[in-house]
């Protein structure tokens, strides 16, 4: 089902026009409102009039992470605060966080895009929403809510935390949709399993798990333990929030961009070259309808792709694939790239295992040395030592063959490894680089 | 004529064995046998108590990962060549022995040998075979 019919389903050329006139608009105000955009434009020697079609977005600057904190908390908004009406920030997990802005306008555009996301996963008026994406500066939980009460459903604002209680909300309310991290969502089944409930009898139908990254397996495993539809969503609190894409739950094959108010590029992230649709690459978006925090080429350090077909489910907008890591999480080890995602599909492949598991990266001399640290439950445990020594080995002989680096596979004791309610911790790099 | 035994997975970090027994004794389980296989990463803890099923619920409520074997306990006469009696019995039968364990009766006078065999049924009826005293659980957890 789409919320937006005109907007999902435009024809491309009609889309792109508008894209035009709104970029054009966006590229205005940054220059004369920000001190860091004018800037930056002048370095490069590009000014506003330079931007005639779409094609010229390549020659605007980037914006990096790192020019958002230098101008912290507010200097890149391009409102007075008297029209500031929303502010969230990033978790700062190193240095200061990310602080954004939404005026009244970008709060109304945000719900809406929230509302076309709720839709796309398989949500109506008539779904009672279980949101259990946190409350508060992360942009989650607000954002599923706002959207949620813009779709017309019925939103529990239940949050993160406190995991028995929304087991007996699940059962006492009956939701419906359930939105929250996938890790998260895994983490309630197993509760609910440790009190006796069976998640697989509520009333759910779907759920839209985002904010962190999780692979095919995870979604399979989700969706048989839980007894519903996952849908994977994207977004980040520099371009908006959550809302920025989603997949549908018709084909669950890619990531629907709202590219009425976001134009995305995948370039090679060390030469910034734009590369062609259909190439992997880092994700940059730029938005062309925010006013209070507008940002332009945004180097999300995601790594993504881009589909340009249209999908089965009618939306003509283009799709973005699951994303497969981060450009700087990316481990180098013993010079092979790794990511946490490709290390997580090779555990997911031995029956049995769930995917809790943590990655230490540690440098042992001149050598790195990745350990793979997994979970024992009571499907794969043994009382015999060779057992486990085999599925040890078996998972050492996978990543190697997979990955081309050896590690060292540890098993540990079920629920011993940090998980947080919110995001699971994937690495630990004690490397002193 | 089988024996439940529970096996618990361990990490291996100080305190942790410590950990089981403790949360054993205060459930007022009592250990009958115990035997510990380690390798440099991992433990697994293998117990026969008196009251199995109270101990797996007990210790997967701790967050414990805990499996149910079923054991063969045999009892033999504790004096020289006691346990060479037993396995020249099964090496000859061609049954194979994944791991054992043994301790001494208090009374002094027997020993209980405790075997995980890979074909347990096939085990049983050659032990009892050639004369050997299978004990059963009821008896075993009563020591």
């Amino acid at each position: 089902m789409i919320y937006n019919e005109e907007y999902e389903t435009m024809p491309r050329e009609a889309l792109e026009a508008i894209q035009l006139r709104r970029l054009q608009r966006t590229v205005a105000r940054v220059y004369s409102k920000v001190p860091y955009y004018k800037k930056r434009f002048d370095e490069v020697g590009v000014k506003v009039d330079d931007v005639k079609s779409l094609d010229d977005l390549r020659r605007l600057p980037f914006t990096y992470k790192d020019h958002l904190r230098e101008n912290y908390p507010f200097g890149m908004f391009t409102v007075p605060m008297d029209d500031v009406v929303r502010i969230h920030a990033s978790s700062g997990t190193t240095g200061k966080p990310t602080v954004v802005g939404y005026t009244a306008r970008d709060i109304r555009t945000w719900s809406e895009l929230m509302a076309r996301t709720l839709m796309a996963g398989g949500a109506t008026r008539g779904d009672m929403i279980h949101n259990a994406y946190g409350y508060g500066l992360f942009t989650g939980g607000l954002g599923f809510h706002y959207g949620a009460e813009e779709l017309g459903a019925s939103v529990i604002p239940i949050s993160g935390g406190n995991t028995k209680r929304q087991v007996m909300i699940m059962t006492d309310f009956g939701p419906t949709i359930l939105t929250c991290t996938p890790s998260y969502a895994l983490l309630i089944a197993e509760v609910a399993e440790e009190m006796g409930v069976d998640f697989r009898e509520f009333n759910f139908k779907a759920g839209i798990f985002g904010a962190e990254p999780w692979s095919e397996q995870m979604r399979e495993e989700i969706e048989r333990k839980l007894n519903i539809k996952a849908m994977d969503i994207y977004g980040l609190s520099e371009i908006i929030g959550p809302g920025v894409s989603v997949e549908c739950i018709e084909a669950q094959n890619g990531l629907h961009i709202f590219e009425d108010h976001f134009i995305p590029e995948i370039i090679d992230p060390d030469t910034e070259e734009v590369l062609p649709h259909g190439t992997p690459g880092e994700l940059v978006f730029t938005t062309i309808t925010k006013e209070a925090f507008p940002v332009i080429r945004y180097r999300t350090r995601d790594i993504s792709i881009l589909y340009p077909e249209p999908c089965r489910c009618g939306r003509t907008i283009v799709r973005m694939g699951r994303v497969q890591g981060r450009s700087d999480d990316m481990l180098i080890i013993r010079g092979v790239n790794v990511f946490p995602s490709q290390i997580e599909s090779v555990i997911m492949e031995i029956d049995g295992i769930e995917p809790h598991y943590q990655l230490e990266v540690a440098r042992e001399g001149r050598l790195d040395t990745l350990t793979v640290k997994v979970e024992v439950n009571e499907k794969v445990f043994s009382d015999e030592v060779k057992n486990l020594q085999n599925m040890e080995r078996k998972l050492e002989k996978n990543i190697k063959e997979m990955l081309s680096v050896s590690a060292h596979v540890k098993l540990v004791e079920p629920k011993s490894l940090q998980r947080s309610e919110g995001k699971a911790v994937r690495v630990i790099d004690k490397r002193k680089i | 004529m089988k024996v439940e035994q529970i096996s618990i997975f361990l990490e291996n970090k100080a305190g942790r064995l410590a950990e089981v027994t403790g949360i054993l004794g205060k459930a007022d389980i009592n250990i009958r046998a115990l035997a510990l296989a380690d390798t440099s990463d991992f433990g697994i803890l293998r117990l026969i108590v008196n009251d199995h099923e109270k101990a797996k619920q007990i210790l997967k409520e701790h967050g414990f990962t805990v499996g149910r074997t079923e054991v063969v306990a045999v009892e033999v006469e504790d004096r020289p060549g006691g346990l060479n009696n037993i396995l020249r019995i099964l090496f000859e039968n061609g049954i194979n022995v994944e791991y054992m364990y043994a301790f001494v009766q208090q009374s002094g006078q027997n020993a209980v040998l405790i075997f995980r065999f890979d074909d347990i049924d096939n085990a049983v009826d050659v032990l009892m075979q050639n004369g050997v005293t299978v004990i059963g659980g009821e008896k075993l957890y009563a020591m």
